[in-house]
């Protein structure tokens, strides 16, 4: 983790990085600049399955909240407990410690539908016209 | 200030309760009785008069400051309608005593029937239920009313089409009856295009929820082929009546083809908001429906007096515990007595040349993002000011050290940096200027010193409140700190 | 101001509103004065008769308001402001309903209170929505002692909702364990419950909680608010969702409205709460001040994902509430509770003395209770209107079975000599 040039992205502004297999999932700068200072998290639950592109967390600010939506199909297998005590992790390091769950993924043929951090980028520059 | 919870002395009494004339001391059981002690401050009559007169001397209120919260019609609420709802044969009227004798109640009857002939005539329904409790609660009932006639039909029914310029609650009440929402864009006139919209009508359409004029404060001169379109798939047409004092007296929702309305008379009608409610939200229907509205319904008889009726097998049932929000009810027929035919309709004249004399004159220093003819409130964007950083809430601010109350501001949504205004028709030329000048002020300010808007307000109570830590540190209990 | 508009007439700005649309009616009467308005208005009133003696309660009861009460919530700074979306400008809005939000919770012994909902029927609904977001079942087992009434609005709330109810029936005037064991399922969502229920009897259901918090079962309970000056709260009894309807905290029975539904719950549980909740926090000086807090759950921000759709509450009536409950203190509480129950006692051992009043007392009572008649209840009701008094709630109204059966409650406010005379004329109502 830690370089988001290499991460794939959706266009409602998650990111997701492979490490060991293992997938991280979390939101991109856009996205929490959008939503302000962030105050809650309402994770997913352990252990459930997800499908690509299906809500599986939200995010809160003072006014107003964002369902997430998952990168990629999979299982939950763990939350970022560090955002329990301190949600602003979100806004201060959305790349990195600021990552939401891991998910074990079920299909990596899914990555086709995500966008390179280029495609990505250029979808950003499509947005602010 | 503190808190009354500090101003507590031990013992200290508010309130003499009566010494007892029965020679009884009755016990319960100890199993039944509480153990920790109820903690309620102890504090004299003036203890608690001097606090919450304090209290009240920190708010903003429509009696000393202009109100300007669009889509709220903060309109000036005469002060005999709070003496009729203070009569004693009124207020202490317990609800249940028709199960008694429907005689004991001929005069609370009789201003439930006459506020739904009332009503229905001002809207071109034909028959009120007085029970919803707020305009969200009014939409629950309404949407609930689609339920019910699409049920007795036999009609599959999956989703109810709202613009995205709706109110939250429109959605939200939509929800909870059961349905889907299917939103559709506004169109670059400010309206929703008669196109777009027909591409979402299917044989699934419950209905549609729209406001008219809608939240950016315009008429749609399509409604009426709007109604057509949805009445051809079976659907009913809501209307929510958060805006109906633009039209009193100049089109009548009935008339336009809607099924279902609601009305705030906490907006329309000037009962006072209370700092949040209590509101009332009377819902009025096209015959068709009439047999779904919810029970009990005021009938009057051929001997002229007024009866309680529950023998509707259709109704929707109970939406709240009895006849609504009686006293603002009450409140609201006063005033539609006090104003009459003409009265309504001048309310409708002067709120809309209000709110057009206002856009006319902010049109230059803020961005209108739809210039046209607006009704009883105009939509102007900060996104010029926020191009010096300063964001709509900053400029609520400003007008805040001001004196003024500030428009509503981030609504509707589709709005960047909205800021919406609602000069209501009780307000005079003489009362918004004063207001306009600040605005204009507050327009050059973000031009020349733009960093000075972090800091306002200055002059009230309290600065910025740090609502992160609000919600973050939840505190919302004094005796549940951490 | 049409100068400046640069419009020619009113009308011109009314070009929307096409020829088509104009009303095909407005039948409405000329206007009057203030004056002739309220001439009219107390000519309607006097066909109320609101001078019956009063042993009606059913939930919602006459309970003496002091006038410093009225004399306060009638402050315009507080009736004529609106919901308060801008905090700087409506501290005493957001101070008062926090110490309102703060005197409910210490006399519910519960974590956190929202401020406020329409009425005591309509919480209970969203109490029982709010359980249903939480552990997301969809079977609700509601107690036959929770008021019909309010039955009744979840019912048409429901509706068109897929959710399986069950209700278990009262056995000796209070809930039934052995029923409520066997319908509790590890399907159900919530059960409900209802103290001092609906026929007066009070309860404890720490058993009751105890079972459903094994089976994952969330626990509703609706609370008259004045008998928690001496009943044991539902925080001790570990309920996790408590709704009640705060009409006797201060307001008027106004003919059914407004009222004041409350909301508590458990700390845990605060983001599924419906409605507005008022918190502290510091001003950018670090001074202390309040606002409307965690809005994210609100309609005008998670739209139809919202935890409610309620906007406009009863924010006034709650304020009134909090006057009331600041004037009566803790030790007034406890006064006026012991009184009531006083009273109700007094009441209820003089009518037991007529011969054919039988008292049903398998079970304590606060200051309501239910009373056997040797004739229909409603007749008997009907001929103590014409002698003055409004006799209780007849409860065929919602138990067909329960013909001889009356509900009569006893508030403060019902003195000795009242009491002795509506036992008199009760027992003259029953000879005739």
């Amino acid at each position: 983790m830690g370089n988001e040039e290499e991460y794939l992205y959706t266009k409602d502004h998650e990111w997701v990085c492979f490490e060991d297999s293992i997938a991280f999932v979390g939101v991109a700068d856009y996205a929490q600049n959008a939503l302000g200072d962030i105050t809650f998290i309402e994770f997913p639950e352990i252990g459930a399955e997800v499908e690509q592109f299906e809500q599986f967390a939200s995010v809160e600010s003072v006014k107003a909240a964002s369902d997430i939506f998952s990168p990629i199909s999979g299982k939950i297998i763990e939350a970022n407990q560090d955002l329990a005590s301190a949600p602003e992790l979100i806004n201060k390091s959305c790349y990195e410690k600021g990552w939401i769950s891991k998910i074990d993924p079920s299909d990596l043929d899914e990555k086709d539908n995500l966008m390179t951090f280029e495609d990505y980028s250029k979808f950003l520059e499509g947005l602010d016209t | 200030m503190q808190l009354i919870f500090e101003k507590s002395v031990p013992e200290r009494k508010g309130f003499q309760v009566p010494k007892s004339d029965v020679s009884m001391k009755a016990t319960i059981p100890g199993a039944y009785i509480r153990k920790i002690d109820c903690l309620w401050p102890e504090v004299s009559e003036l203890d608690v008069v001097r606090h919450f007169t304090r209290l009240s001397n920190l708010n903003y209120s429509l009696d000393a400051n202009f109100y300007p919260l669009g889509s709220c019609t903060m309109k000036y609420n005469p002060k005999f309608t709070e003496k009729a709802a203070s009569i004693k044969g009124f207020a202490n009227l317990h609800p249940v005593l028709p199960q008694l004798d429907g005689s004991l109640v001929q005069g609370g009857l009789e201003v439930l029937f006459e506020m739904d002939q009332l009503l229905s005539e001002i809207t071109g329904m034909d028959n009120f239920t007085m029970q919803p409790l707020a305009g969200a609660h009014g939409e629950l009932t309404g949407v609930m009313l689609m339920a019910a006639y699409h049920r007795a039909k036999g009609n599959k029914k999956k989703y109810i089409i709202i613009p995205d310029s709706a109110h939250g609650t429109n959605p939200a009440s939509a929800t909870i009856a059961g349905y889907d929402i299917v939103s559709v864009p506004t169109d670059k006139n400010g309206v929703l295009s008669l196109k777009d919209f027909e591409a979402k009508i299917t044989d699934e359409l419950a209905g549609v929820m729209l406001t008219s004029p809608n939240t950016l404060g315009i008429f749609n001169s399509n409604i009426d082929k709007i109604a057509d379109a949805v009445h051809k798939v079976d659907g009913l047409m809501y209307y929510d009546g958060a805006n109906l004092n633009a039209l009193l007296g100049r089109a009548r929702p009935g008339d336009l083809g809607f099924d279902i309305v609601h009305i705030n008379l906490h907006k329309t009608f000037a009962t006072p908001h209370g700092g949040g409610g209590p509101g009332a939200g009377p819902v009025g229907v096209k015959k068709s429906l009439s047999k779904f509205l919810p029970i009990s319904r005021v009938i009057k008889k051929d001997d002229h007096t007024y009866a309680l009726d529950y023998n509707y097998p259709e109704s929707i049932g109970y939406v709240a515990p009895f006849y609504g929000n009686f006293s603002v009810i009450l409140k609201a027929y006063a005033y539609i007595l006090m104003l009459g035919k003409e009265g309504l309709r001048e309310i409708s004249d002067h709120a809309v040349l209000n709110a057009n004399y206002i856009m006319a004159r902010l049109k230059k220093y803020y961005d209108l993002p739809f210039d046209r003819t607006c009704m009883h409130e105009c939509v102007f964007s900060a996104s010029k000011q926020e191009k010096n950083g300063v964001h709509a809430n900053d400029i609520a601010k400003f007008l805040i050290d001001k004196g003024f109350h500030p428009p509503t501001v981030y609504f509707p949504l589709i709005v960047k940096e909205a800021i919406m205004i609602e000069p209501t028709e009780t307000e005079s030329k003489q009362e918004m200027d004063p207001f306009i000048e600040a605005m204009i002020e507050a327009a050059q300010l973000s031009e020349s010193h733009p960093d000075q808007f972090k800091d306002f307000p200055k002059n009230t109570p309290v600065s910025r409140p740090d609502e992160v830590k609000a919600a973050k540190d939840i505190i919302c209990n004094h005796f549940l700190k951490k | 101001m049409l100068k400046v508009i640069g419009a020619k007439s009113i009308d011109d700005l009314f070009l929307d509103i096409k020829s088509r649309h104009q009303p095909k009616s407005f039948n409405i009467p000329s206007g009057l004065s203030e004056f002739e308005v309220l001439e009219r208005v107390r000519g309607i009133a006097s066909k109320n008769d609101a001078r019956l003696v009063s042993f009606l309660g059913a939930g919602f009861y006459d309970h003496y308001v002091p006038e410093a009460v009225t004399a306060l919530t009638s402050r315009a700074e507080f009736y004529t402001a609106y919901t308060p979306y801008q905090p700087e400008s409506s501290q005493g809005i957001l101070q008062a309903l926090y110490e309102y939000q703060s005197m409910i919770a210490t006399l519910t012994n519960m974590d956190v209170v929202n401020a406020s909902l329409y009425d005591g029927g309509t919480a209970l609904y969203e109490a029982m929505m709010m359980a249903i977001r939480i552990n997301r079942r969809k079977k609700i087992v509601m107690d036959g002692g929770v008021s019909p009434i309010y039955r009744k609005i979840i019912r048409s709330y429901t509706s068109n909702l897929d959710i399986e109810f069950k209700e278990t029936p009262i056995v000796h005037g209070r809930a039934d364990r052995e029923a409520i064991k066997n319908i509790l399922d590890d399907k159900t969502s919530a059960i409900i419950l209802q103290n001092p229920n609906f026929f007066g009897s009070i309860d404890d259901h720490t058993d009751i909680i105890k079972q459903a918090h094994k089976l994952g079962i969330l626990v509703i309970e609706s609370v008259y608010p004045i008998s928690l000056g001496i009943l044991k709260t539902p925080g001790e009894m570990d309920a996790d969702i408590v709704t009640g309807e705060g009409q006797s905290l201060g307001l008027s029975l106004n003919f059914g409205g407004p009222y004041l539904g409350f909301m508590a719950t458990k700390e845990k549980y605060i983001r599924k709460m419906p409605g507005r909740i008022v918190g502290q926090t510091e001003d950018k000086n670090g001074r202390r001040c309040f606002v409307n807090t965690l809005q994210a759950r609100e309609q005008h921000i998670r739209r139809e994902k919202a935890t409610s759709n309620i906007c406009t509450n009863v924010a006034l009536c709650a304020i009134q509430a909090a006057i009331f409950m600041s004037l009566l203190g803790k030790q007034g509480l406890k006064d006026l509770a012991q009184l009531n129950l006083d009273k109700a006692e007094f009441a209820r051992k003089t009518l037991e003395k007529i011969e054919g009043v039988e008292v049903k007392r398998s079970s304590p009572t606060f200051n309501e209770f239910t009373i056997c008649l040797p004739k229909k209840a409603k007749d008997v009701v009907e001929k103590m209107v014409q002698k003055g008094f409004a006799a209780g709630f007849p409860l065929s109204r919602y138990y067909p079975e329960m013909e001889n059966y009356l509900l009569v409650a006893v508030t403060e406010k019902r003195t000795k000599d009242e009491i002795v005379l509506f036992a008199n004329n009760l027992e003259g109502a029953l000879c005739s």
